[in-house]
């Protein structure tokens, strides 16, 4: 049998978008993609939000219909992870003990929640959320429980929190750092949206960290407590408190990895014949050169075109725009670009009318645009940002009336 | 059921029937078709399931909400009088026969 041309190790929305954009960009090699889960490749966002609020079935989340794979002539292995990378050999094991030899292997292996290392952190009730499993694990305990604790106030737990306290739950959130959604988000915005959750009733606790976990005798959470003493009683936990790579693979076979798979600006490891994208991989940032890991759907989506393009024999560096979104009590956050080290924020509209954008400067330039129900500015942001178009200034910006679709428009771009 | 057309940048087509309910960008997802990205899932946020409305159509299709004629303000192809998000454009006996071009690029 003739060896696989490319193996796709990871049947997420990395690994999934790069075989299917292998074939549309014409190779017509084998292809085959390796899956850890029991199911096709399917959408993650909907299942901190219409998923869980119960809205569909797992079946609605398919990122392809059910006859892709054969349609395109892409093997799938599912419920097989791969186990071990023996790169001198060009072959990797899967866990049932099928080995699989490459010529490119791509590593797209998303990552994994991080666990609450606290007493009580096992018991039964503290669940995390990152596979369709666990998300319908989550849907059901939330119909027949009314207390729930989120512990982290990143964007799976915000998401989470407003999930269930739509549904009626009583919800806790604590966050151990002085603000919500500290590393990906303005304090700016951090306030909105905790003045957003409270308004709706979520309890928010920051600067507070969960100290242990105790169970009622028979092994099921019943109640967290906080450093310092305090107590809340809650039949249900969700742990949102960070994802952490899946790198094991690639260590295991000696390639470089620091909090992510490393690769070149061709999303490359060391080793040429290994590429890694999506949530397992950091790569350089294309505007500062810095080393990067993002979790997003575009960063995967887009990760996945650039290495299939490199397979199809037209490389060219990772440069797409990064952009995010999030869906909380009906507030949709977009954020264009990332507004890490920005040292001003300039408000574009009223944040009272919940319809604003916020846009975050390093001196002069223009790093991140952060709207609230305000798509054009979101939009426009991407589009000028991902063209090197000229952007607004912080004093344009700041000139009463300003608004981006007249911005593109005197700027002709 | 409906019939739609989804033709592509080169020329060519794809008629695929799709069931009711379902939107434009569902069916061409549980059609395999190329050419419409869908990142947001449908939840008018993204921008990748751009389609351009055939310039004879007289299908009755849904007004543009706001949100959608804000996305569209960022497209990765240029916007004309005909674009439309085909993830806000629901499927039903009455849009019959609908033609949509895809755009030469989603993102
Ligand atoms: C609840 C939730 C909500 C989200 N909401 C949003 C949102 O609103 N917007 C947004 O942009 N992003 C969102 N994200 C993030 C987004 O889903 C991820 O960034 C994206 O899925 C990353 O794609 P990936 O392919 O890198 O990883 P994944 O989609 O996680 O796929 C990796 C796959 O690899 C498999 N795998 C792991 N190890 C092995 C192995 N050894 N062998 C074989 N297979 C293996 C895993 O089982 C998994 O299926 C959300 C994520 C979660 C969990
Ligand atoms: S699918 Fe994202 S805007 Fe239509």
């Amino acid at each position: 049998m003739a060896a696989p041309s490319v193996v796709v190790i990871g049947a997420g929305q990395a690994g999934s978008d790069t075989a299917a954009a292998l074939r549309s960009q014409g190779f017509d090699g084998r292809i085959t993609l390796v899956g850890a889960e029991g199911v096709p490749p399917y959408q993650r966002p909907p299942l901190s939000k219409q998923f869980l609020a119960g809205a569909g079935g797992g079946g609605d989340l398919a990122l392809r219909p059910a006859s892709f794979h054969a349609e395109r002539d892409i093997e799938f292995v599912a419920r097989d992870p791969a186990v071990r990378l023996d790169r001198d050999a060009r072959r990797v094991a899967l866990a049932s003990g099928r080995t699989l030899g490459y010529r490119h292997l791509v590593l797209a292996l998303g990552a994994r929640p991080r666990r609450l290392a606290v007493p009580g952190g096992g018991l039964d009730g503290v669940l995390t959320l990152r596979t369709l499993t666990e998300a319908g694990r989550l849907r059901d305990a939330m119909r027949d429980t009314g207390r729930l604790l989120v512990v982290g106030g990143g964007f799976v737990g915000l998401e989470v929190a407003a999930t269930a306290r739509a549904a009626g739950l009583a919800v806790t959130v604590v966050e151990s750092g002085p603000r919500l959604l500290a590393r990906a988000v303005s304090g700016a915005m951090s306030a909105h949206l905790l003045a957003e959750h409270r308004a709706h009733g979520v309890r928010v606790l920051l600067s507070r960290e969960v100290a242990a976990l105790h169970g009622d005798g028979a092994g099921r959470v019943r109640e967290a407590e906080l450093a310092g003493g305090e107590r809340i009683a809650a039949d249900l936990v969700l742990v949102g408190i960070g994802a952490v790579p899946e790198t094991a693979l690639a260590a295991g076979a000696g390639l470089a990895v620091d909090d992510g798979v490393l690769v070149d600006r061709h999303l490359r490891t060391g080793d040429p014949a290994v590429y890694a994208i999506g949530d397992c991989a950091r790569f350089p940032d294309p505007r500062t050169g810095r080393p990067l890991r993002l979790e997003s759907v575009q960063n995967a989506a887009d990760q996945a075109r650039c290495v299939a393009a490199a397979l199809c024999g037209a490389p060219r560096p990772y440069a797409a725009l990064p952009w995010f979104w999030t869906e909380q009590f009906g507030l949709r956050l977009q954020i264009a670009g990332l507004g890490t080290g920005h040292d001003r924020v300039v408000t574009v509209g009223d944040p009272r009318t919940g319809r604003f954008s916020l846009l975050c400067y390093r001196g002069e330039r223009l790093l991140a645009t952060e709207s609230v129900n305000r798509p054009a500015d979101h939009m426009i942001t991407r589009r000028l940002m991902g063209a090197g178009a000229p952007l607004p200034t912080p004093r344009q910006a700041a000139a009463p009336g300003f608004g981006f679709k007249e911005f593109r428009q005197t700027a002709a771009v | 059921m409906a019939k739609i057309t989804y033709r592509h940048p080169n020329g060519t087509e794809t008629v695929v029937d799709v069931p009711v309910p379902n939107t434009v960008m569902r069916g061409a997802k549980i059609n395999n078709i190329d050419g419409i990205e869908a990142q947001c899932g449908g939840s008018a946020q993204c921008g990748t399931c751009h389609v351009y409305v055939d310039e004879a159509n007289t299908l009755p299709l849904p007004a543009m909400h706001e949100s959608e004629d804000d996305v569209l303000y960022g497209t990765a192809a240029p916007r004309r009088a005909t674009s439309r998000l085909s993830c806000q454009l629901p499927v039903s006996e009455e849009i019959d026969g609908l033609v949509v071009h895809l755009p030469e690029t989603q993102s």
